[in-house]
């Protein structure tokens, strides 16, 4: 396929991914979007979920966001986002003991984030 | 040895011992200013995206947010003055708070009232021997600020603009914070955050990309203007707190390095007096002995 989208992936403090890619999926407050070259240009308000994006070279990178901001035009795609990890820089016993710990203390957000590391990881393989 | 020696080559000691702290600091403060200037540089791409957004739904959306809007009589404004905790610094901290002292009397010259935050420890310790009034303050992180850090400075203040000025809130956002320009020039700075001048930004996205896209916003402009601008404080706050960083540790070497060469001119200084004060020993000495030589030759001569 000859069309491709540039993604930009950052966090607060660092640039966290950047490449060529056919497809990123993405969770915002409405839904599931899916991003394809020639898509219309879009500002869209992420949940904390796991991205998908699907590389040029037929690989896919999923990385854990939590909270951030979407947006398109031109063929150019940013992930913006607070805290941004790509599912293999996530340690994966830290990010379970994490969930254990934040569920026995009924910490709701610490949960969700651990949760979002987890199927971040597991949507990866 | 003579008294005069003594005291000279005491001195030096001391002065030599201060020089290896000054001269560890220096370089301390210049690995640290590297690194600072390299958290600078990693923010930059998220800050500009983030720009590149709100400027996108500036011009994409005649949204009106109480973030953005003017109020039309403003009459209380916040004033966040990034300071440092440590001395040691030169004139960095001292430059900084005039900036915002000036700040503070030109907004109060424009009949608002001023609510003053303040970060860093030497602020708070200027503010509360004056005992002038300090709505919040944060110590503890200015060497090597982190994300966490800002979103704690804008909670409050966001939640200060978003209140209602009659209830205590503040109708505009100032910060003050010493910009890093380079290694040698760090100049204290100015600048209304909120509210945002959407037309600033709009003109600013306008001159890079001619036509800016017109954007399809996901929930709605308004939501996605919600949920962004906190961010896009958060990200200059954030900014603002690296660069005072980066200009802390610049200052901070140049503080030291001068430091270190008034000492080396010091004991340069000193090591010339005590050299005289050991030729003038010995001149004595010699003459003593030659005089008493004299005395006992002349004593034996008297006696023959």
């Amino acid at each position: 396929m000859a069309a491709e989208l540039h993604v930009e992936m950052v966090a607060a403090d660092r640039s966290v991914w950047s490449g060529k890619a056919t497809l990123v999926i993405a969770r915002t407050t409405s839904g599931d979007i899916g991003v394809m070259p020639g898509h219309q240009p879009l500002l869209g308000v992420l949940e904390s979920g796991p991205v998908t994006i699907r590389t040029s070279e037929g690989g896919t990178v999923v990385a854990a966001v939590h909270g951030g901001f979407i947006s398109f035009s031109d063929d150019k795609l940013s992930v913006l986002a607070e805290i941004a990890e790509l599912s293999d820089e996530i340690d994966v016993k830290r990010a379970e003991r994490a969930l254990e710990r934040a569920k026995a203390e009924a910490d709701a957000a610490a949960e969700r984030r651990a949760d979002v590391r987890l199927r971040a990881v597991a949507g990866a393989h | 040895m003579g008294a005069q020696l003594r005291v000279y080559k005491r001195r030096i000691k001391s002065i030599s011992a201060t020089k290896k702290i000054t001269k560890a600091m220096e370089m301390i403060a210049a690995s640290r200013v590297v690194r600072a200037q390299r958290q600078v540089a990693a923010s930059t791409p998220y800050a500009s995206e983030l720009t590149r957004a709100v400027g996108a739904v500036a011009t994409g959306s005649t949204t009106q947010h109480p973030l953005t809007t003017e109020a039309e009589n403003p009459t209380r404004a916040a004033l966040l003055l990034i300071t440092s905790d440590r001395g040691l610094a030169g004139g960095y901290s001292a430059n900084v708070i005039k900036a915002a002292e000036q700040a503070t009397k030109a907004l109060t010259a424009q009949g608002k009232e001023v609510d003053t935050y303040i970060v860093g420890r030497k602020g708070v310790a200027y503010y509360g021997f004056r005992e002038f009034k300090v709505t919040e303050s944060w110590t503890g992180f200015t060497d090597n600020p982190t994300y966490a850090d800002a979103k704690k400075i804008a909670g409050p203040l966001i939640e200060a603009v978003q209140k209602d000025t009659a209830e205590g809130g503040v109708d505009e956002l100032h910060i003050v914070y010493t910009e890093f320009v380079s290694m040698l020039t760090q100049t204290p700075v100015e600048h209304r955050l909120l509210p945002l001048s959407m037309e600033k930004t709009a003109e600013e996205t306008a001159a890079k990309d001619v036509i800016a896209p017109l954007y399809e916003f996901e929930p709605s402009a308004e939501e996605v203007l919600d949920a962004l601008l906190p961010r896009y404080v958060e990200s200059r706050i954030y900014n603002a707190l690296l660069q005072a960083a980066a200009s802390k540790h610049a200052a901070t070497r140049r503080a030291m390095k001068s430091a270190t060469d008034n000492a080396e001119e010091l004991i340069k200084s000193l090591t010339r007096l005590a050299n005289a004060a050991r030729q003038a020993d010995i001149t004595q000495e010699i003459s003593e002995i030659v005089g008493g030589a004299s005395a006992l030759a002349d004593a034996s001569a008297g006696s023959d």
